[in-house]
């Protein structure tokens, strides 16, 4: 499995200028949402709460946290072509999980841009955030982009799984997967409450960002959401992977093949 | 030719119209990020003292609204089918038509819009306006001059698309070149917030572009922002830049076609 993933990064290494153009790129995929964040906190002083530093904390952790999870788990957006292509078939007969051959089939090191943007954003905006250090904040400092990149990468696995059942509809995937992207990097109290109960209960996307980061800034939550929610965040993942583990085994399931 | 434009449109419109289910399935996403964005929005809105860059709340909901309907139709995010056609060879297809290359997918991107702007545009609008809240014009002049502000977004995006896949005739990958332009034109477009609200220096820079046309003037048109002879500079604005890509179209495409190599066949 290791040499496939190695392989892969190797061609990807083999064309240095494309290579770290689309290393750039994905930064700045990773950035356009900021743009929003910055926009808006440039013109009035504080949003859902919290002034520019600290919505960029909430953003940085969150954006960091997708971006390890897409790292891994992005290429499993792809199934839906290969279910139409009938290439599917193929990777069940070899001996090796499904979800172990599409991550390590199309590992893209290129995505490892965006997660680079978001450390740098992290390692400007933590020491102006002023946070009262304790060894238990900086414990959740650590803890929280591997936490969101657990939450998110069971997102992409449940959306992965949902694939199977509506082929032609599965942009339906992006409104958790990428929709709980954005809500995650945006200031949780400004959601409406029903967006609020979905994206912190059922696709777990305020936990990667949004409450640890009032746990860091020492600020009470809004209604709904208590600040102490923010040390649950390796809770919510595996409550996340439950619900993610029953849409994939759910979804190679239910697939028929296409005759191939 | 003439007879061929409008039959190429409708073979679209049907294309489109025959995937029920990646229509609901739209409907749904759009939907979502609507009601995050529209959160966003009016939390600032409310922030700044009930208005923002001349927003208030209604108007702040109806331009999330506005945009999350029109996203679809104009077809802001890359596509990649003109690129993917030159990459497979089946360009050659296309090219042993009697109808022009640019002007045959301009009349099909018609078409697909036409399906899209009532099949995706709609129901968001219609979840946005009993959820949050969605505000009509006060004149109604501005349903046939949204239209038109439409038509021209709709173009403008297609000719900057056009001119995106035509790098395929240079190089084979296109990827960066895709996801460049979606760096870009989020931002700059209006589709994430209002280009008005925008910081000025970065308000200079998307009015440098082609992007707004897309997205912030349809919306100040159709949602009366700008009415009346106010609507004028917008309309030519969108209309300056889609006779400049129009043509930028046509060079583009002229020196592609004779360094073309259809390989095989």
């Amino acid at each position: 499995m290791s040499v496939l993933v190695a392989s892969r990064i190797r061609s990807q290494l083999a064309y240095r200028a494309s290579f770290w153009t689309d290393v750039a790129t994905s930064a700045g995929v990773g950035v356009i949402e900021y743009v929003e964040i910055y926009a808006l906190l440039s013109s009035v002083p504080v949003l859902g709460g919290l002034d520019l530093v600290q919505a960029t904390l909430v953003y940085a952790l969150a954006n960091l946290g997708f971006a390890l999870a897409d790292l891994v788990f992005g290429s499993l957006d792809t199934i839906p072509t290969l279910l139409r292509a009938g290439q599917l078939e193929a990777l069940l007969v070899r001996p090796l999980p499904l979800m172990l051959q599409l991550v390590a089939s199309d590992f893209q090191l290129r995505r490892l841009g965006r997660a680079v943007a978001s450390v740098v954003i992290l390692a400007v905006v933590v020491p102006l955030a002023d946070v009262d250090w304790t060894a238990g904040r900086v414990y959740l400092l650590l803890v929280t982009p591997l936490a969101g990149a657990a939450i998110y990468g069971a997102l992409f696995a449940a959306a992965g799984g949902l694939q199977f059942f509506v082929v032609d509809g599965a942009e339906i995937t992006n409104s958790f997967v990428y929709g709980g992207g954005y809500a995650g990097q945006v200031p949780g109290s400004v959601l409406l409450a029903p967006l609020r109960a979905f994206f912190t209960f059922v696709a777990p996307a305020t936990l990667t960002g949004y409450l640890p980061a009032l746990v860091l800034l020492g600020l009470p939550g809004p209604a709904l959401l208590p600040a102490w929610l923010g040390w649950c965040a390796p809770l919510f993942a595996v409550w996340a992977w439950v619900l993610a583990a029953l849409a994939w085994r759910g979804g190679v399931r239910h697939f028929t093949g296409a005759g191939g | 030719m003439l007879r061929a434009l409008p039959a190429l449109a409708g073979a679209e419109l049907r294309r489109y119209s025959s995937y029920r289910l990646a229509v609901w399935a739209g409907v749904v996403t759009n939907s979502v990020f609507g009601l995050i964005r529209a959160s966003v929005l009016l939390s600032a809105v409310s922030a700044a003292g009930g208005r923002l860059a001349g927003y208030d709340t209604g108007q702040a909901s109806t331009y999330v609204w506005l945009g999350q309907g029109l996203l679809a139709a104009v077809a802001i995010w890359p596509w990649s089918e003109i690129a993917d056609r030159v990459r497979t060879g089946d360009i050659a297809v296309d090219l042993a038509r009697p109808v022009d290359l640019q002007l045959g997918w301009w009349a099909r991107d018609l078409g697909r819009a036409a399906f899209l702007l009532p099949a995706r545009g709609l129901p968001p609008l219609v979840v946005g306006a009993l959820l949050v809240g969605v505000e009509l014009p006060g004149s109604w002049l501005a349903y046939p001059l949204g239209a038109l502000s439409v038509l021209l977004a709709v173009s403008v995006s297609f000719h900057l698309r056009f001119v995106l896949n035509l790098v395929a005739f240079w190089t084979v990958d296109v990827r960066g070149y895709l996801s460049f332009y979606f760096v870009l034109v989020g931002p700059l477009s209006g589709v994430l917030v209002p280009v008005h609200v925008l910081p000025a220096w970065l308000r200079t820079v998307a009015y440098a572009t082609p992007f707004p046309s897309m997205i912030q003037a349809p919306i100040d048109v159709l949602g009366g922002r700008v009415t009346g002879v106010d609507a004028l500079p917008v309309l030519l604005a969108q209309a300056a830049w889609l006779a400049g890509l129009v043509l930028l179209g046509r060079v583009v495409m002229h020196r592609a076609l004779h360094r073309l190599v259809v390989q095989g066949g």
